[in-house]
């Protein structure tokens, strides 16, 4: 439409170009056939790779964790056994275990986090919210072999305070459950206050004063108002605390080893061989366990982000 | 009155949870740094911090973890950045398969990953090693460059990389400035390179540090191949030189630090005034954008 009448007023010299662009504005819709072939071309090495990373990958885990491994009485052969073997014994006591420590860190993370994510949003200053923001960002990633070892300092059986304050002789150890809980909350924490924060920046003031004129004291708006607006928010980040310390490895590996038992460590234990003859395929059944949770995680959290998402908008 | 009281009651609390978050945070820092220098039975010494440059395996795995490090963020990158680009200029249609494919790694945790890819290389010997793919097998492998390392990595920062880009992405008008840059006759490609690319520079260093954060601190998959990586090389010196770990510990939390600023500080604008001007045609093109 726009080049016809372009056309018949007769365009002058300079706007030459433009009736190709104005036909371009003209079938946006439809884009020109030169591009036809592009997107799928840019997009090709991406799914080629992750087909490849990734696809591999979790075909050899649902493959390996349904058969029996090469080294079997019989050769390789298609099974239910290895299933079985990853929910029983000491395998079910790891997975427990595993739920048991990331519930229970989370819940912590997630009871301790909010006052702090509230004090920070709340503080009014821009400089100390991002500055929270961004040691938040750098500590969540904390997590691993640096943190294993600062807590090893610090509350290890040699370690500083361990020492000076005479832990050990109150029964404290660093290496058990309690100490794995208190080593978890360093990068759990830091994770909940990133997630919650721009919810709470979200909770109008509005809100606040109506609920106020109306007589509310401060615990019914919270327990009223803000609670249910935070609560896909708050059950949202809970469930990704509980999937980033349900997958966490390397922290526990390089602090207790295994005299914790963890479905992760349990997994690391089989792939180095340290298994029955024949059973080499468990640590594949234990990795489709993890990532049933890790799938059930993200199937909870998704939704919840999205219903979150609609109050902050 | 009553006012008063309360905010005073607000301010009191506001201060005893950043006391205790301070404490909690900032105590098992100054005890590594106590732990290192303050060697029982020596006194004060610097040896755990002089000592890390001779130790051994120190340079060469912490060279390996750079290189690493560098693979893997032009590998993320250059599958990304013209996928995401495609994806917005051209075919809107492709934008929720890229978001599920980029977003499936986190469904696998990295133990459960790293399981998967030694019953692929398991294969190799297994079935392959008649064929000229065990070669392939044989130099993916290759402790002095591991690339099994770099593909397990590239998957695990790719949602990272991916929600940092798409964030980006969103904040700048990609289209229009695509279709500006045309319109004054750049080829795509240069319009890609100098329209495109400049804008959605702090959203590349950002998800550059992330993939960079991510493979310095990254152990399991390291460890559980066998590889010799930074963080693996900290483990394996934990058990004889203890002090020495938590120097290298807490010198790489503050080497995530530094970079973290630099990234920081390299994402900005170069001079003032672009910024201004981008702070305030932003809302202007976001409304735009979202109704595309």
């Amino acid at each position: 439409m726009n080049v016809a009448t372009s056309a018949d007023t007769g365009p002058l010299p300079e706007q030459a170009p433009c009736p190709r662009k104005l036909l371009f504005r003209g079938q946006a819709p439809k884009p020109p056939h030169r591009r036809a072939l592009g997107p799928p071309l840019a997009v090709a090495p991406l799914l080629v790779f992750m087909g490849a990373a990734f696809g591999l990958p979790a075909i050899a885990i649902a493959t390996g964790a349904f058969t029996t491994s090469a080294d079997a009485p019989g050769g390789v052969r298609w099974t239910l056994s290895n299933l079985t073997t990853s929910v029983h014994g000491a395998y079910l006591t790891a997975l427990w275990g595993s739920v048991r420590l990331s519930a229970l860190s989370a819940l912590l993370a997630t009871v301790l986090g909010v006052p702090l994510a509230q004090a920070v949003v709340t503080s009014g200053s821009r400089a100390l919210r991002d500055a929270v923001m961004s040691a938040s960002g750098v500590l969540a990633n904390f997590g691993g072999v640096p943190l294993a070892f600062a807590f090893v300092a610090t509350l290890g059986n040699a370690g500083v305070l361990t020492t000076r304050l005479h832990l050990a002789a109150r029964g404290w150890s660093l290496y058990s459950f309690w100490g794995l809980v208190v080593v978890y909350l360093y990068f759990l924490l830091p994770l909940m206050v990133l997630t919650i924060a721009p919810a709470l920046e979200g909770l109008r003031a509005g809100w606040r004063e109506a609920a106020r004129n109306n007589g509310a004291t401060s615990w019914q708006f919270w327990r009223h108002v803000a609670l249910p607006v935070l609560a896909p928010s708050l059950l949202g980040g809970y469930v990704l605390l509980f999937g980033s310390a349900f997958a966490a490895y390397a922290t526990a590996a390089a602090m207790v080893g295994s005299s914790v038992p963890l479905l992760t460590s349990q997994i690391a234990d089989a792939l180095s061989g340290n298994v029955l003859v024949g059973q080499g395929n468990v640590a594949l059944a234990l990795s489709v366990d993890m990532v049933v949770v890790a799938g059930a995680v993200m199937a909870v959290y998704v939704p919840l982000q999205r219903r979150s998402a609609r109050w902050l908008a | 009155m009553a006012g008063l009281t309360n905010r005073r009651g607000i301010r009191w609390w506001r201060g005893a949870v950043a006391l205790a978050a301070g404490l909690y945070f900032l105590v098992p820092l100054a005890c590594s740094v106590l732990f290192t220098v303050d060697v029982p039975g020596r006194g004060f010494t610097l040896g755990a911090y002089t000592g890390i440059l001779s130790a051994s395996g120190f340079t060469s795995s912490l060279l390996l973890t750079l290189e690493l490090a560098a693979a893997t963020i032009v590998l993320v990158l250059g599958l990304l950045v013209p996928a995401l680009l495609a994806a917005r200029l051209g075919a809107p249609r492709l934008r929720p398969l890229l978001e599920v494919v980029c977003s499936l790694p986190l469904v696998v945790p990295s133990v459960a990953l790293v399981a998967g890819y030694s019953g692929v290389l398991r294969w190799g010997p297994q079935y392959l090693s008649r064929t000229p793919l065990f070669e392939t097998f044989v130099a993916v492998q290759n402790a002095d460059f591991p690339v099994v390392l770099v593909l397990a990595y590239s998957v695990m920062a790719l949602p990272l990389a991916y929600r940092a880009l798409d964030a980006g992405m969103r904040a700048v008008d990609v289209r229009t400035l695509m279709e500006a840059a045309r319109s004054c006759g750049a080829s795509p490609v240069r319009a890609v390179f100098q329209a495109v690319l400049p804008n959605l520079r702090g959203a590349l260093m950002n998800a550059s540090f992330l993939t960079l954060a991510l493979v310095l601190g990254e152990y399991t998959v390291g460890a559980l191949l066998g590889f010799r990586p930074f963080a693996v090389w900290i483990v394996g010196i934990g058990g004889s030189q203890a002090q020495l770990s938590v120097a290298v510990s807490v010198l790489s939390l503050l080497l995530t630090w530094a970079l973290l600023l630099v990234f920081a500080a390299a994402s900005r604008p170069r001079t003032r005034t672009p910024r201004r001007a981008r702070a305030k045609a932003a809302p202007a093109l976001v409304p735009q954008e979202s109704a595309t």
